[in-house]
């Protein structure tokens, strides 16, 4: 067996290879894949390319690369082979219920898809003559048409690149705002405790400091403890601004909101609400009638772009009257001659957050989707999604305990209390889902919960499969409660992997690979 | 609607099971006053054929970059891209699933993120790199965000070359300007990236050279980094183009401590500027102060070797206030793209394919500034360069692309109307004789 610099083993352990009767390591269909490195060479290439004529001067000066980069090439059918066999090691929506709840995994049309590859919007550059790119902006346009009529503003900044991008971007509109003001010592923003993790690392990231609320016992908003902070504070306070996720990370809709805006307003600060569930409120209800100043809103999680393994996202970021002509740049204006960029940032403006115009690939098939929907399709979208929520709620209450009860939005959230005393653990029950076929739904997730459980069905789900997911969460439920713990410590046992040691990557990280050591040479 | 699958028989029994009477029942926590009744004011659902007719619409409304003799870059560069790529990126298995929080499900991502940790630190020639950032410019602005931690705030400055690309420039000062660093003044122009030499002081966190530079200039890095290290200051290399990196000696190799820059030249499109990928890189000293996701090697429960996210408590869902930064995802399925990519190319494939756009962009070069009043200001260049002409370049290409050209991209453009005269051209594998031999004629007619 080799090592590799950091002395892991670098190929699998054989010590229980016992149970592995194959040569090639074929569980069926999930066969053992080595790493490209260990299969490919230096001189294998996929693609076929003409020779350089050699005939023009070299203009790399003194800077032309020397030695060899250590890259390796398969051919085509070798590059298909290895990552077809890697997809069938993942889960995906497309598999099975995927109820993680916060992350909204909701059926990614392949409409979508087809319209993100056609060459006017996939094959432009972002510095071509604006002349030549009219097709595009007019689609950027009416994508900020949606988006604005869906939310009641009157402004909307669609470069952010993902959600907590569109938390920054709303954030540093506010600051802005408040520094146009001459307000400078306004720095103080207030974050709920259930908010996400990335509203207090974005405020801090803006220069703001943090201030907790807690939540009260039905899951919201602590509405003493934010008066408290606010009580007689006129608008020359230090308050810069409030971050709030609405429906909140609990699955629950703020039911105080209203008078939350006017406190904070009362305070001369600004109202950030965190668009990640806005699709529980669309075509429902509208972030501006609730006095929302900037939120941001994941195209990816509300409009359906696919998730793709972790990105890309795109977190447009809508914005009110006070806020809006601190838009980031660049942005598309309708003129008499057709669609114009203003790319320099003008008055007001806080500058630039990226290179080019945003994530135009998520906004075609954002646009797709809407269109698809329409108005009466969203709205009946939202509604499935909060009642396939509250199905799931309602069925499993009697076997595991909902964190607050009542109604839900678009998740449910249970808590642990069910497992006390079984032995099994929130992480155990997540990992013995796997076996079940489905993807874990959402743990220790949010932190006011302890232990808990956020599952989000999503409108994509028919009766049928939630009555089979529902079915075998109850038969999970049951069985730790009948002390069948085994089945749960040793799961996933069905799985491409068994249990991985993550302290271990952790504490000895090893993030890439590094040529095999010979073992005689490394001891001399 | 064809996408929900909810029949009304079906919402009513679920409603009964939840023991309420109607929908509106479900939104009871919603103040009386936000509560929308009937329909936004927006078109009703369309059938797939009448929505994609309409995006065709729209589609046709641009000139597309395969369609004409094409010639742009200055950060987003057009290069042919395998089937196979856009084959793989359309697995369910990828395009469908979630970051990848259950490992034991999730071995698909987790393992193609690692070998695209391994390709990207080979490439830039440093020991570790993360699991890609939105793209090269925010990962550029992070990379300053990071020096400024490595310093403990005990540094304020932040020194950026003039070559580095406008845009990357704009972005670092957006990011900084609400933090306590100091954006050291910047003159942006091509032949001055020796000058930062002298702007780095003990007060310096930071210095951020791109190379090749955004007028395509090939800049020696060795000298700034000693400098940067006399000074305790670390040097940010930045990069736009991944393909040049074959072609060049690698950052690492040259004194960089963090390398950044935008991988969209290898499997991913143009997409109109979006999305990209980011590219991250670092020494494996700063590892925990870099931004993003990690994938880590590990072994599972039978001690087989496997994936996991690691590293996850410089995260924000960890440290909330206290996080690198606020980043909780990366660029994924553009990450795949590139790798697939880099995986059929390999070290055969990407050494001639840079040498192709090398040797292509000479061709231009040497063809262009032949033409009367042009001018080559390059000493040094790999597939893109800067030409001044004797007519504001932004006219000219708009007259090439009036023409059927795609003919550069203006750095006045870049630059908020400086340097009006400065024309940024780019030729890469995709550019035929035939192309051009077409834009040689036509900006020779634009100009006489």
């Amino acid at each position: 067996m080799s090592m590799n610099n950091q002395g892991r083993p670098t190929a699998p352990v054989a010590a229980n290879l016992n149970d592995r009767i194959t040569v090639s390591g074929s569980q069926a269909l999930n066969q053992a894949t080595q790493l490209i490195f260990e299969t490919g060479d230096l001189v294998t290439t996929g693609v076929d390319l003409p020779e350089p004529k050699g005939t023009t001067k070299s203009r790399l000066g003194t800077h032309a690369r020397k030695g060899e980069i250590g890259l390796p090439g398969l051919s085509e059918p070798e590059t298909m082979r290895h990552y077809v066999r890697l997809s069938q090691k993942n889960y995906a929506i497309d598999l099975g219920v995927y109820p993680l709840g916060s992350c909204t995994m909701k059926h990614n049309p392949r409409l979508n898809e087809k319209v993100a590859r056609m060459p006017g919007f996939a094959d432009i550059h972002p510095l071509q003559p604006v002349s030549t790119v009219q097709g595009a902006l007019e689609l950027m346009s009416e994508l900020s048409h949606w988006l604005m009529t869906l939310c009641n503003m009157p402004a909307v900044a669609l470069t952010p690149k993902a959600g907590a991008h569109g938390e920054l971007c709303g954030m540093m509109a506010i600051r802005a705002r408040l520094d146009a003001d001459g307000a400078t010592h306004k720095r103080r923003v207030l974050v709920p405790e259930s908010a996400h993790g990335t509203n207090p690392a974005t405020a801090v990231q803006c220069g703001f400091t943090v201030d907790e609320i807690p939540a009260n016992g039905r899951g919201r908003v602590d509405m003493d403890a934010l008066r408290v902070k606010l009580d007689g504070l006129g608008e020359d306070s230090d308050i810069a601004g409030i971050m709030l996720t609405n429906p909140n990370t609990c699955g629950l809709f703020e039911t105080d909101i209203i008078e939350i805006a006017d406190l904070i307003h009362a305070a001369g600060g600004y109202f950030y609400c965190d668009g990640a569930n806005f699709n529980a409120l669309v075509g429902r209800v509208r972030p501006g009638d609730l006095g929302v100043d900037a939120m941001h809103i994941n195209l990816h999680k509300t409009f359906s772009t696919p998730h793709g393994g972790g990105g890309p996202g795109s977190g447009p970021t809508v914005l009110s009257d006070a806020l809006k002509d601190h838009a980031p740049v660049p942005y598309v204006v309708k003129t008499d001659d057709g669609y114009s960029l203003i790319e320099h940032p003008t008055d007001g403006s806080f500058g630039r957050m990226c290179a080019f115009h945003g994530q135009m690939g998520m906004y075609s098939r954002a646009l797709t989707y809407m269109m698809s929907h329409g108005s009466d399709g969203l709205k009946q979208a939202t509604e499935d999604a909060v009642l396939n929520a509250n199905y799931v709620q309602a069925s499993l209450s009697d076997v595991m305990t909902p964190a607050f009860g009542g109604i839900c939005m678009h998740e449910a959230l249970f808590d642990d209390r069910f497992l006390k005393d079984t032995g099994v653990e929130t992480l155990d029950f997540a990992k013995a889902m796997i076996d079940e076929g489905y993807h874990p739904m959402t743990m220790y997730f949010p932190l006011v919960v302890h232990g808990a459980m956020l599952i989000e069905p999503t409108e994509s789900e028919s009766k049928q499969e939630l009555d089979r997911f529902i079915n075998s969460m109850r038969s999970l439920a049951l069985r730790a409660k009948a002390g069948l713990v085994e089945s749960f410590k040793n799961a996933p046992v069905y799985a491409p992997m068994r249990r991985l040691d993550e302290t271990q990557a952790a504490r000895n990280p090893v993030l890439r690979w590094t040529p095999p050591v010979d073992v005689q040479e490394a001891a001399e | 609607m064809r996408y929900l699958p909810l029949s009304d028989q079906d919402r009513a029994q679920m409603l009964s099971v939840v023991g309420v009477n109607t929908i509106d029942d479900l939104f009871v926590d919603v103040p009386e006053s936000a509560r929308l009744r009937g329909l936004i004011d927006l078109p009703k659902h369309q059938s797939e054929q009448a929505v994609e007719r309409h995006m065709s619409r729209l589609s046709a409304k641009s000139v597309s970059a395969s369609s004409v003799p094409f010639f742009c870059g200055a950060g987003a560069y057009k290069h042919h891209i395998p089937a196979t790529v856009d084959h793989l990126i359309q697995r369910s298995e990828f395009l469908t699933a979630y970051t990848p929080y259950q490992p034991e499900i999730s071995q698909g991502t987790l393992q193609t993120l690692f070998e695209f940790q391994t390709q990207v630190a080979l490439l830039t020639g440093m020991e570790v790199a993360n699991a890609s950032m939105y793209d090269g410019s925010t990962a550029c602005a992070e990379a300053v965000v990071m020096a400024h931690r490595v310093a403990r705030g005990k540094k304020s400055k932040a020194v950026l070359a003039p070559g580095l690309h406008p845009h990357y420039a704009a972005a670092t000062q957006t990011l900084a300007s609400t933090l306590s660093i100091k954006i050291d003044e910047r003159d942006t122009g091509p032949g001055r990236d020796d000058n930062v030499i002298n702007h780095i002081d003990d007060d310096t966190a930071c210095v951020v050279v791109q190379s090749p530079n955004v007028f395509g200039e090939i800049i020696d890095l060795a000298p700034i980094a000693e400098k940067a290290h006399a000074h305790k200051a670390l040097l940010i290399a930045v990069f736009t183009e991944p393909v040049a990196l074959a072609a060049i000696t690698p950052p690492g190799e040259q004194g960089a401590d963090i390398v950044v820059g935008e991988g969209q030249g290898l499997g991913v499109g143009l997409n109109f500027g979006g999305p990209h990928v980011g590219l991250f890189a670092c020494t494996k000293k700063l590892v925990r102060q870099m931004p993003g996701r990690v994938c880590g090697e590990t072994i599972d429960a039978e001690g087989k070797r496997g994936f996991v996210l690691t590293l996850s408590t410089r995260e924000q869902h960890i440290r909330r206030e206290k996080a690198t930064s606020n980043i909780c995802t990366n660029s994924g399925l553009c990450c795949l793209a590139f790798t697939v990519h880099l995986s059929l190319l390999g070290e055969a494939g990407l050494t001639r394919l840079a040498a192709l756009n090398h040797e292509k962009a000479c061709d231009l070069a040497d063809r262009l500034s032949t033409i009367k009043g042009v001018e080559l200001i390059n000493d040094t260049f790999f597939n893109e360069f800067t030409l001044r002409l004797p007519k504001d370049a932004e006219g000219v290409v708009q007259a090439l692309a009036d023409k059927g050209v795609l003919g550069g991209v203006p750095v006045s453009r870049l630059t908020d109307g400086e340097h009006k005269d400065l024309l940024l051209v780019c030729a890469t594998e995709t550019a035929s004789d035939e192309d051009i031999a077409a834009f040689e004629s036509a900006l020779s007619e634009v100009l006489s």
